[in-house]
C-alpha cells in the first residue's frame, strides 16, 4: 500500500478513537451528578408517579451502556434528547444556534486567513524590518488581551463613538445575508484580531524555517529571481505548515467564539452553553460540549492530514 | 544571588517594564487593605457616582467604590490564579518528571490520559465539569489546575527526557543513585530555566482563563471583587456612554478598567518570560 495512505489511515484511526473516548467522557458527566437526577430536578416533594414518569421520559431506567449507545446514536443523527431544565427537544433549542456559531467563526476565518497568510509571508521575506517588528509586538498584545477587552474597545470606538456598527449582534432566521454580515461585523472583527497575530506569527516562522534550508540558498546561488525562488521552490514546501496553521486556528476560533457571543449577545451555541452551565442543565451542556469538542478534534485531525498530504517528500517516496 | 543582579543589570528595557508592572501589582495585592480608600464590598455612596473625590473612579451599581474594588481585585484574581498555577505545576511537573524517569507502562498510561484531556478544548472541558461541581472557588481552582497540569506535564516530561539521555545521568545510575535522588539532584536543576519560563506562561493562561470564566458568571462569585466579574457587572454601562462630556465618557471606560488591568498584568508577565527564555537560550549556546 502507498505509505502516505497508511500514515493517513493511522492518523484517522487515532483521531476517531480520541473522539470516541471524548464522547464517553461527556456522556459520563450526567452519571457523575451527585444524587438522583429525578429527585434533584423535581424536588424532594415530588410524588412517586411523577418521579417514575420523569425517569421514563429521560430514559433513566436502562443500564448505563444502553443509554450511552442510544445517546450516541441519537447525537450522530442530530437528536440530542430533551433539555433537563425546560424539557424541550435539544435539537430544537440548538439547531439555529449551531448554524449561527459556525457562520460567525467562518466569517472571522474568511477575514483572518487571507490577511494572516499574506502578511506572515511578507514578514518572513522582510525579516527584521519595521513591519516584522510591528508584527512581533502585536502578537504580544494578542496573547495578553482578554477577548472581552478587545471586544469592548471595538464597541467603544465603532459603536458608541462612531456609531458605524451595532453593539448587539441580534440576528434571527429571517435576517438577510447582507444584514447578517453587517450586524455580526464587530464580533467577527474581535475574533479576527484575536487569531490574526498568532496565525501571522506561525506562518512567518514556517516560512523562515524553510528559507534557511540549503536548497533555497542553492536556488539563490544559481541566480534564480527572488520571486521565483519563493513561488516555485519555497511555496510547495510551505503549503503544509501553512495549511496546518489555518486548521489549528479554525479549531481555536470555534472555541473562542463562546466569549465573543456572550459579549455581543449573539444567539449562538456558546451563549446557550454558558446559560445551561449556570442552570446546570446537563443534557444541553452535553450536547453543546459534544458539538464544540467534535469540531475541535476534527479540525485538528484535518490539520494533521492536510500537512501529511501537502508534504512533497511524503508524496514522492524514494 | 550576585548572578541574578548581574542579569538584571543587563536586562533589556522591555524586561524592566515587565518587572515594574509585576512589582506594582504585587504591591497592590499585598497592601490592598492599606491602599484601598474604601472597603471591598461595602456600599459607600450612591450608585454610579461620577469620577470625582472621594470616589476617583466612581461607584458601581451597588454604590461600591470602583477604585477600592480594583485594588482588592488584584489580591483576589491574581491570588487565585497564582494558587491554581502552583497546583498545576506541582501536579504536572511531578507526573512529568516521574513519567520520564520511570518510563515504560507508567509513562504510557499517563501520556495517553493527557492526550485525551488535551484533545478537548480547555474552556469546553471546564464548563462541562463546572456544571457537575457547581461554581465555587475550590472547584474552580481544582478544575483549572488539573486541566492546565496536562500542558506542564508535556513540557516537563520532554525536558526531563532530554536531560535523562545525558552521560552524567548514566554515571549517576551506575553509581546506584535512586530515582528521587536523580530527579532532585540532576534533572530538576537542569530543567529549572524552561520550567520557570513555563510558569510565567501558564500563569498568564490561567489568569486569563479564570477572568474569562468570571466574566461568564461561572468563576469567582460576587461580592468578592474580581476583575472578570467587574467587567461583567459594568458591561451594560458602555451603551450609555458618549464622548460629549468627560462624565458620560467614563461610562464607556467602566468595563475597560478591569479588563485593562487584566491585559496589563499579562503583558508584564509575558515581557519577563520573553527575557527569561532569551537568557536561557543564550546560556545554552
Amino acid at each position: 500500500m502507498n505509505p502516505i495512505l497508511t500514515i493517513i489511515l493511522k492518523r484517522l484511526l487515532i483521531g476517531l478513537l480520541t473522539l470516541w473516548v471524548v464522547t464517553i467522557i461527556i456522556f459520563a458527566a450526567i452519571e457523575l451528578l451527585p444524587g438522583d437526577i429525578a429527585t434533584e430536578v423535581l424536588g424532594q416533594a415530588a410524588t412517586e408517579e411523577s418521579l417514575a414518569a420523569f425517569r421514563e421520559k429521560f430514559d433513566l431506567n436502562h443500564p448505563v451502556y444502553e443509554r450511552y449507545i442510544s445517546w450516541l446514536s441519537g447525537a450522530v443523527t442530530g437528536d440530542f434528547g430533551i433539555s433537563l431544565a425546560n424539557q424541550r427537544p435539544i435539537s430544537e433549542l440548538i439547531g439555529h444556534r449551531t448554524a449561527n456559531t459556525f457562520f460567525l467563526a467562518g466569517y472571522a476565518a474568511a477575514i483572518a486567513v487571507p490577511i494572516a497568510v499574506v502578511s506572515g509571508m511578507l514578514a518572513a521575506l522582510y525579516n527584521g524590518s519595521v513591519f516584522d517588528r510591528m508584527l512581533s509586538s502585536s502578537t504580544l498584545a494578542a496573547i495578553s488581551f482578554p477577548e472581552f477587552f478587545v471586544a469592548y474597545i471595538l464597541i467603544l470606538i465603532f459603536s458608541v463613538g462612531l456609531g458605524w456598527f451595532p453593539s448587539l449582534a441580534d440576528v434571527d432566521v429571517d435576517t438577510s445575508l447582507g444584514e447578517r454580515l453587517y450586524r455580526t461585523f464587530l464580533p467577527a472583527m474581535t475574533l479576527t484580531l484575536i487569531v490574526l497575530a498568532y496565525m501571522m506569527r506561525m506562518t512567518r516562522a514556517a516560512i523562515l524555517n524553510l528559507l534557511a534550508l540549503p536548497y533555497i540558498e542553492m536556488a539563490h546561488l544559481k541566480g534564480i529571481k527572488r520571486w521565483r525562488v519563493i513561488a516555485v521552490h519555497a511555496l510547495p514546501n510551505a503549503l503544509a505548515p501553512i495549511l496546518n496553521v489555518i486548521a489549528l486556528n479554525l479549531a481555536y476560533l470555534i472555541v473562542g467564539v463562546v466569549l465573543v457571543e456572550v459579549v455581543f449577545v449573539y444567539p449562538g451555541l456558546g451563549q446557550i452553553l454558558v446559560d445551561s452551565v449556570s442552570n446546570r442543565d446537563v443534557t444541553v451542556v452535553q450536547a453543546a460540549c459534544l458539538i464544540f469538542a467534535a469540531t475541535y478534534i476534527l479540525l485538528n485531525l484535518l490539520a494533521d492530514i492536510l500537512s501529511i498530504i501537502a508534504n512533497p517528500r511524503l508524496l514522492h517516496p524514494r | 544571588m550576585h548572578n541574578l543582579s548581574h542579569h538584571l543589570r543587563d536586562a533589556p528595557i522591555s524586561a524592566w517594564i515587565g518587572i515594574i508592572i509585576v512589582v506594582f501589582y504585587a504591591v497592590l495585592a499585598i497592601g490592598a487593605p492599606l491602599l484601598a480608600p474604601f472597603a471591598e464590598s461595602a456600599s459607600v455612596g450612591k450608585q454610579y457616582h461620577p469620577w470625582t473625590a472621594p470616589h476617583y473612579l466612581g461607584t458601581d451599581a451597588l454604590g461600591r467604590d470602583v477604585l477600592s474594588r480594583l485594588i482588592y481585585g488584584a489580591r483576589n484574581t491574581v491570588g487565585i490564579a497564582l494558587v491554581t498555577t502552583a497546583l498545576a505545576f506541582l501536579l504536572g511537573a511531578t507526573f512529568g518528571l516521574l513519567a520520564a524517569t520511570i518510563g515504560g507502562w507508567f509513562d504510557a498510561i499517563i501520556s495517553r490520559v493527557v492526550d485525551v484531556m488535551m484533545a478537548i478544548p480547555p474552556l469546553i472541558f471546564a464548563l462541562l465539569i463546572l456544571t457537575i461541581t457547581g461554581t465555587s472557588v475550590i472547584a474552580l481552582i481544582l478544575v483549572i489546575a488539573v486541566l492546565d497540569s496536562t500542558r506542564v506535564f508535556r513540557l516537563s516530561r520532554a525536558v526531563a527526557q532530554g536531560i535523562l539521555t545525558m552521560d552524567y545521568i548514566e554515571v549517576a545510575r551506575m553509581r546506584g543513585e535512586g530515582m528521587f535522588w536523580l530527579i532532585r539532584k540532576e534533572v530538576l536543576p537542569n530543567a529549572a530555566a524552561p520550567l520557570i519560563a513555563e510558569f510565567g506562561l501558564r500563569f498568564c493562561f490561567v489568569f486569563l482563563f479564570i477572568s474569562a470564566l468570571s466574566f461568564l458568571g461561572l468563576g469567582i462569585q460576587p461580592p468578592t471583587a474580581d476583575w472578570g466579574g467587574m467587567v461583567r457587572e459594568s458591561a451594560k454601562l458602555i451603551s450609555f456612554a458618549n464622548f460629549a462630556t468627560f462624565q458620560t465618557a467614563t461610562f464607556g471606560l467602566a468595563p475597560l478598567l478591569p479588563a485593562g488591568a487584566i491585559a496589563l498584568l499579562t503583558i508584564g508577565v509575558n515581557l519577563i518570560v520573553d527575557w527569561v527564555l532569551h537568557m536561557s537560550s543564550g546560556l545554552k549556546e
